[in-house]
């Protein structure tokens, strides 16, 4: 059965929208294989605008993973924007594929990367674009098994109406194993067909099925327990973790988009988890253990890159690339072998104390000398031992007075506001801070020609972290806090003018609050939202609060609960959390401990360099931490044939 | 990143200027002009899109370019006369500085296998005149019509260049503009179905998948317009052909772009603008 492209009428409709480039595939380094001559076929989605999902790491991987596979294809799809939607409507025209156009529908496995939870009701669209049921109960065997994984898919519940299964952790060895299990069942002839794929899947232990689980409820809204419904199913489904990342030195190829799109860099995760064990991140709990790839390894994905993709930026991705074991031979390295290209380098992630001038001065070797990023996170002291974030004002003072004095004039500071326990107080010394930083700069340079911007997000209490029980502090005392910090800053006469000052208003944190810590009753409120016209919720322009409340009111009317009940209410150690029986590998204890620990200002070590502290990790995924030195170096010319 | 939710700016001023150090780059010692293609869907490829293929392709063919002094160098490129996003081109110019000598054609060839294909570079000289620019005087656009009959083309056409003038309207960045788009037309006629230059433009069926307007009826249109202030597009001569003679195409016409250049007036065709570069090039040799 041969899928036919729908390029043809889609190209009718792309004189009349914008950038119609986005939509058109080609991209250097793309993949399109013959359909007939495979047996499993993915498509993957970034579930938001082709200039944000392109360049996303994940889809990549597993775009060149599943393709590299004899007899599997994947292909890739973004969100069309409103002006296309109607346009398809109107001409019928499906969800497709940028690769080879072809419908959504004719997949097997529809895969969806979430980073963000605001991504849902782009999920929705593109469902109902593809003629795909949007309940996942409504679907058949002719519909592809709709398939969410990325970081939000820790907490699948609130979408557990609309996904057909789910899949936690790293993904290049879960898609293969997945693929082998769809390729037997379609092999045999779909036994039992769809119940029975999905069963098979549950069965592994490593690939969630939200329907083969009842969620029981107390009187009081919260849950009583969550129960396999099927014989056969695992109380917990385990994340998956890929150990040696050398064996996976993907992407090799990385697509080069003809359109502009948010990062046009070579990317490189030089490593993957993070042990500074900061309380508000959950990037951070759920990658572990620390997984570093080797300078080697490192140095001829960059090689291999740079050649094939022609871009003049590489950046070092991680949670805290600082953190490499080898951190300073890799960029040095790097530097000296790319001088003559002009080829930047680039570290998205840096600690304070992690973060040493020699360093700066090689990631500015080949490039500009613009601006320093750090993130102290929390504005005193205090807070930041909350939030275990430990770096202290004088560590972040003696760095920017080294970096003042070789060259740099401008630094930009992030944080958050909201963190548990917070104050006013904790909030006005971000000012101070940044008050400091200038003082600082103008001692060392002697000019007061000096910058520091702060950048200040809310935060959202996640799932699988210690602050996973907290409450989250309301939009209006988040805009309060803010506006009391605008003000100090604004009013000081010796530094206000040069301090900027970037937030976000406490709406969006709210409603990002109620997904990720939402449970199946959410389902309800996002597919309110979706048929009310929400789109793209990461989006400013498109987000709308209001719709999000009001939707709630509609979607949560008659459970008893409500949206500040999910957001600002704190949980009590015995609450069923929505998520629990998603395992990665966090002893539900241990977060605990580590939760009252923030309440009473006591901080943790990083386990590489002090003993276990039995977050749980290792033994219950058999994991363990793989970091270097290796003591080897980056030779000048490395030439790699692949 | 620009436009996620919520997030508000309270800017700061840029810094103050600083020069970079170190020494200054290498200089151009030789200069290519090349002429390059958007077809198919590559057409919907946006000027400044084409303009970041392009220097990564130059990256990674390894082309020893000239760079532009300060902070950020950029290669040594100058584009000319981009045709419009969505429009399909035959011929489109630009000229590189290069930091070594290299061979036109060998060059021409290694970029063109860099690039997508569609994205096809399809001559190059090396630059021995000045004035390129004040050379591309027209363009000889091919616009495909579907669902417009020939015959009910022919007669519009002969409505349009019977008219002294052709009042049209456009958007643009300064609002609403209204213009003359006939005095810019210096040919205009309806190629017959079958002749050579039917088959340009028509390569839009990519994947292998059938051409949807297959059995449909096709007018095919030939323009010759000069490079004029304002700009006269393929587009306005269209809403020209709407007005006066009420020809209104059911769905949005092909345009592909075939030639820019000198401009001869006897013939009304356009010629080749690297004829000259040519030139010189043969009596150096």
């Amino acid at each position: 059965m041969t899928v036919e492209s729908v390029f043809p009428r889609l190209e009718a409709l792309l004189p009349h929208v914008q950038k119609p480039i986005q939509y058109v595939g080609g991209e250097l380094n793309s993949t399109v294989k013959d359909w007939d001559a495979c047996d499993v076929r993915w498509a993957l989605m970034y579930p938001d605008a082709y200039e944000v999902g392109l360049p996303n790491q994940g889809t990549m991987i597993l775009y060149e993973v599943l393709n590299e596979r004899e007899g599997v294809l994947a292909e890739r799809s973004y969100s069309v924007w409103p002006d296309l939607e109607a346009l398809m409507r109107e001409h019928g025209v499906p969800q497709f594929t940028v690769d080879a156009h072809r419908p959504i529908k004719a997949f097997d496995v529809f895969g969806l990367s979430f980073s963000t939870e605001l991504g849902y009701t782009n999920m929705l669209t593109a469902l109902d674009l593809a003629g795909i049921p949007l309940n996942a109960a409504d679907r058949t065997t002719d519909d592809p098994v709709v398939l969410a994984g990325g970081h939000a898919a820790f907490n699948p519940e609130p979408i557990a109406d609309f996904i057909d299964a789910a899949v936690i952790g790293d993904g290049e060895q879960a898609v293969l194993d997945i693929t082998d299990i769809v390729r037997a069942w379609k092999a045999e002839g779909r036994p039992g067909g769809r119940d029975e794929l999905l069963l098979r899947l549950a069965k592994t232990g490593g690939v969630y099925i939200p329907r083969f689980y009842d969620v029981e409820y107390l009187a009081d809204g919260r849950i009583a327990r969550v129960v396999p419904n099927r014989p056969g199913v695992p109380w917990r489904v385990s994340k998956h973790t890929v150990m040696d990342l050398d064996e996976w030195p993907y992407p090799k190829q990385p697509l080069v988009p003809l359109a502009e799109t948010v990062h046009e860099r070579m990317s490189v995760e030089i490593f993957r988890g993070c042990t500074r064990g900061c309380r508000f991140c959950q990037a951070g709990m759920i990658t572990r253990p620390v997984r570093e790839r080797s300078i080697t390894g490192i140095g001829e994905m960059v090689e291999r890159g740079l050649k094939a993709t022609g871009f003049e930026e590489v950046g070092l991705l991680s949670l805290s690339s600082a953190d490499h074991s080898e951190i300073a031979d890799i960029t040095k390295g790097l530097a000296d072998r790319y001088a003559e290209d002009k080829v930047g380098l680039s570290l998205p992630s840096t600690r304070v104390d992690a973060f040493n001038i020699d360093l700066a001065n090689e990631l500015s070797r080949n490039g500009r000398r613009s601006g320093l990023t750090f993130a102290p996170e929390g504005g005193s002291e205090r807070i930041r031992k909350v939030i275990n974030k430990m770096v202290s004002e004088e560590d972040l003072i003696n760095t920017v007075a080294t970096a003042y004095g070789n060259g740099w004039r401008q630094v930009k500071l992030y944080f958050m506001c909201g963190l548990p326990t917070e104050t006013d107080e904790d909030v006005l010394q971000i000012g101070e801070m940044a008050k400091n930083v200038i003082a600082k700069g103008r001692e060392v340079t002697g000019t007061n020609d000096i910058r520091c911007t702060v950048s200040i997000g809310g935060f959202v209490p996640k799932p699988h972290t210690p602050f996973q029980w907290a409450p989250q502090l309301s939009a209006e005392a988040t805009d309060e806090r803010l506006t009391k910090l605008r003000d100090s800053i604004r009013g000081d006469r010796k530094f206000g003018k040069n301090i900027g000052f970037r937030y976000h208003d406490g709406k969006p944190g709210i409603i990002e609050g109620l997904l990720s810590r939402g449970d199946r009753r959410i389902g309800a409120v996002i597919r309110a939202v979706y048929e009310d016209g929400g789109r793209f919720d990461g989006w400013r322009e498109h987000f709308s609060y209001d719709r999000w409340i009001a939707s709630a009111e509609k979607g949560l009317a008659g459970t008893g609960v409500d949206v500040d009940w999910y957001t600002t209410r704190e949980r009590s150690y015995e609450e069923v959390l929505p998520w629990d029986h998603l395992d990665s590998g966090l002893d539900k204890d241990w977060l605990w401990e580590d939760w009252q620990d923030a309440l009473e200002e006591v901080e943790v070590e990083d386990c590489r360099w002090t003993p276990c502290f039995d977050c749980g990790v290792c033994p219950q995924m058999d994991t363990h931490i793989q970091v270097g030195p290796t003591g080897k170096k980056l030779l000048p010319l490395t030439v790699v044939d692949n | 990143m620009r436009g996620r939710t919520g997030t508000t700016d309270e800017g700061l001023s840029p810094l103050a200027r600083r020069t970079p150090d170190g020494p200054p780059p290498a200089p151009t010692v030789q200069r290519i002009r090349l002429r390059y293609t958007k077809r198919g869907r590559l057409r919907f490829t946006s000027h400044r899109d084409f303009q970041r293929a392009f220097e990564r392709a130059l990256r990674r063919s390894a082309v020893p370019m000239a760079y532009s002094a300060g902070f950020t160098p950029h290669p040594k490129v100058s584009y000319a006369n981009a045709a419009p996003t969505g429009t399909g081109s035959e011929a489109e110019y630009l000229e590189i500085g290069l930091a070594e000598h290299r061979d036109p054609e060998a060059l021409r060839r290694q970029l063109d296998e860099s690039l997508p294909p569609g994205l096809d570079v399809t001559d190059a000289v090396e630059v021995a005149t000045s004035n390129f620019v004040e050379r591309l005087e027209a363009s000889e656009w091919l616009l495909r019509l579907p669902g417009v009959e020939p015959a009910e083309a022919e007669k519009a056409a002969a409505v349009f260049l019977a008219a002294e003038a052709v009042e049209v309207q456009r958007m643009t960045k300064n609002g609403l503009r209204t213009f003359d788009a006939r005095a810019a037309v210096a040919a205009m006629e309806i190629v017959p179905e079958g002749s050579a230059l039917a088959g340009i433009g028509d390569d839009t069926a990519t994947e292998g998948a059938d051409d949807v307007r297959t059995g449909a009826p096709c007018a095919i249109l030939r323009l010759v317009v000069r490079h004029a202030t304002p700009a006269v597009r393929p587009d306005d001569v269209l809403s020209g052909l709407r007005s006066t003679a009420d020809l209104a195409p059911p769905v949005p016409a092909e345009v592909t772009r075939l030639a820019q250049g000198p401009l001869d007036e006897q013939t009304g065709t356009v010629t080749d603008p690297l004829a000259l570069d040519r030139a010189a090039a043969e009596v150096g040799r």
